[in-house]
């Protein structure tokens, strides 16, 4: 039984998952601290003790994410666009398109039946259509970012956004909880403004079905539903695992066979 | 005669009052949420300056993002229109104008006449306008109008890679973690704010004599990093706070219209 780890130090949360040949036997997910490297060593250790392994029966450890050149304890390092395909495929094997969105970037990745990348791009210029948008917009509504999915279903008229731009978007939300304007017609309009920027994205490249969500946006329903609508089909849902760890079960699963 | 031009900007209020071409009183406020009352507000502050009665005023242009609103004018002008006429007004030889407002940014090129001759505009995206700036100085804990000075005691170069103002904001918290000084943060952050502006202006092409107006006109820093963005000299438009500049082109408009009034 070999045992493997994934590493994926984001700019908001970074997570760790432990594999055997098989199966996830463990993970973790922490917010990232300042320093990269503590936050890696604070998710492995997590996500270790859980498995109740230690450091020395890991035969590899795979480090990605925009943090990942700082983990001084990895035996490799994959970039972050291989590391989803790689998940995602194995999570889901008919899966040929996949939309991760992270904290501060959203990339589609198009991957061929061997999984391989066939193109993809990435938006990390703009912090509208990341998971940053959704976390200011929720922070200006004073409430959880987590609490957000949920109040499509509550409202029965959602607020436009006048504008793409995070700090415009957040001036009008100002003026909307200012006019008496209830908050779940506020965060269904926060949720609509997302699912299209980030539909714009998805339509640029074409997406070929079966098509999934990574990433911490893809528990949101609210958003999720949303873009099923504006894209026209289903997103395949991820079951097998939480969608924020796709990125270090790819990493982990690198590390077999090396 | 004696005409006023009044500009409700987004963030502030701004009234000119001419008499003959000159300026008899002015003011700039901080807008509230009503932009027709800061529009009043701003009026009497102008007509106080000014030394008149309001009743005295023959005929009033409005011009801004709330011109609509505004109750005491008879007629609006657009702001690039207004831009272009206050700058002409204050440099006769100027031929672009980089005007920067607190949620926007204007870059205007005028024909030899002084009309309008191409523009661009920005009021999509905060980066690149006043508030990239506010949403700094914020972070940073120091006062908007002292950044001009701050930047001027800098001694090493920083490079600030974001230009969307959420991820630049959270560049500028890392910078400082890192302990870097202030003085360098602020004048990265004029760079990176004029090199913004500086792509704008290039889009439609360079002329050769730039202007700067807008509240952050004030701002040397970003006044000296534009001038070394663009690769020429920027002129200053000195004969009004630049903050004025749509507003006194509204008042120019309005005594090149006040005769219809009178009849």
């Amino acid at each position: 039984m070999t045992l493997t780890a994934g590493c994926d130090v984001g700019s908001l949360t970074t997570k760790a998952v432990i594999m055997d040949d098989k199966a996830v036997k463990s993970s973790a997910l922490i917010k990232s601290k300042s320093n990269p490297e503590a936050s890696a060593r604070q998710a492995m250790a997590e996500a270790m003790e859980k498995a109740g392994v230690t450091e020395s029966e890991l035969s590899n450890v795979i480090g990605t994410g925009y943090g990942r050149e700082k983990i001084p304890f990895v035996t490799d390092v994959k970039s972050e666009i291989s590391c989803h395909a790689r998940g995602a495929k194995w999570l889901l094997p008919s899966i040929k398109t996949i939309i991760d969105i992270g904290g501060q970037d959203c990339k589609i990745i198009r991957i061929d039946d061997q999984g391989e990348v066939v193109r993809f791009v990435t938006n990390d210029k703009c912090a509208s259509g990341t998971g940053r948008f959704l976390e200011v917009m929720a922070k200006a509504l004073y409430m959880d970012i987590s609490e957000l999915g949920d109040l499509n279903r509550k409202s029965n008229s959602p607020v436009t956004l006048t504008s793409t731009c995070t700090v415009w978007a957040q001036a009008d939300i100002v003026k909307f909880i200012h006019s008496g304007i209830p908050v779940e017609d506020i965060g269904a309009g926060i949720n609509l403004a997302m699912a299209k920027r980030v539909s714009t994205l998805v339509n640029s490249v074409q997406p070929e079905k079966e098509v999934c969500m990574t990433g911490g946006v893809a528990k949101n329903r609210g958003v999720t539903s949303l873009m099923e609508k504006l894209l026209g089909f289903r997103l395949k849902p991820i079951r097998r695992a939480d969608p924020q760890l796709v990125g270090a079960i790819g990493a982990a699963l690198f590390g077999r066979n090396r | 005669m004696i005409v006023a031009g009044c500009d409700v900007g987004s963030l502030t209020a701004k009234v000119v009052i001419l008499e003959e071409e000159k300026i008899l009183g002015s003011s700039v406020i901080r807008g509230g949420i009503k932009p027709d009352q800061s529009a009043e507000d701003a009026l009497e502050i102008a007509v106080e300056s000014a030394g008149i009665r309001r009743d005295r005023i023959d005929y009033a242009v409005g011009t801004g993002y709330g011109k609509d609103l505004i109750g005491f004018v008879a007629e609006t002008e657009s702001e690039i229109v207004c831009h272009a006429k206050g700058a002409k007004w204050n440099l006769p030889e100027v031929k672009m104008l980089v005007d920067i407002g607190g949620q926007d940014a204007k870059v205007i090129r005028l024909d030899e006449e002084g009309e309008v001759a191409r523009y661009i505009y920005n009021d999509k995206c905060a980066s690149g306008t006043g508030r990239f700036l506010e949403v700094m100085a914020e972070a940073l804990e120091i006062p908007l109008d002292q950044m001009g000075e701050i930047g001027e005691q800098s001694t090493e170069t920083i490079r600030i890679s974001n230009q969307c103002v959420i991820f630049a904001e959270s560049e500028v918290i890392s910078l400082v973690n890192e302990g870097r000084k202030t003085t360098d943060i602020v004048k990265a952050l004029h760079v990176a704010m004029a090199n913004r502006v500086a792509s704008l202006a290039r889009s439609i092409g360079l002329d050769d004599i730039v202007a700067m107006s807008g509240g952050v006109a004030k701002n040397r820093g970003v006044f000296d990093a534009l001038s070394e963005g663009l690769a020429l000299p920027l002129h200053h438009l000195d004969k009004v706070d630049p903050q004025l500049n749509g507003a006194l082109g509204a008042a120019l408009i309005a005594a090149g219209k006040s005769g219809l009034s009178i009849r």
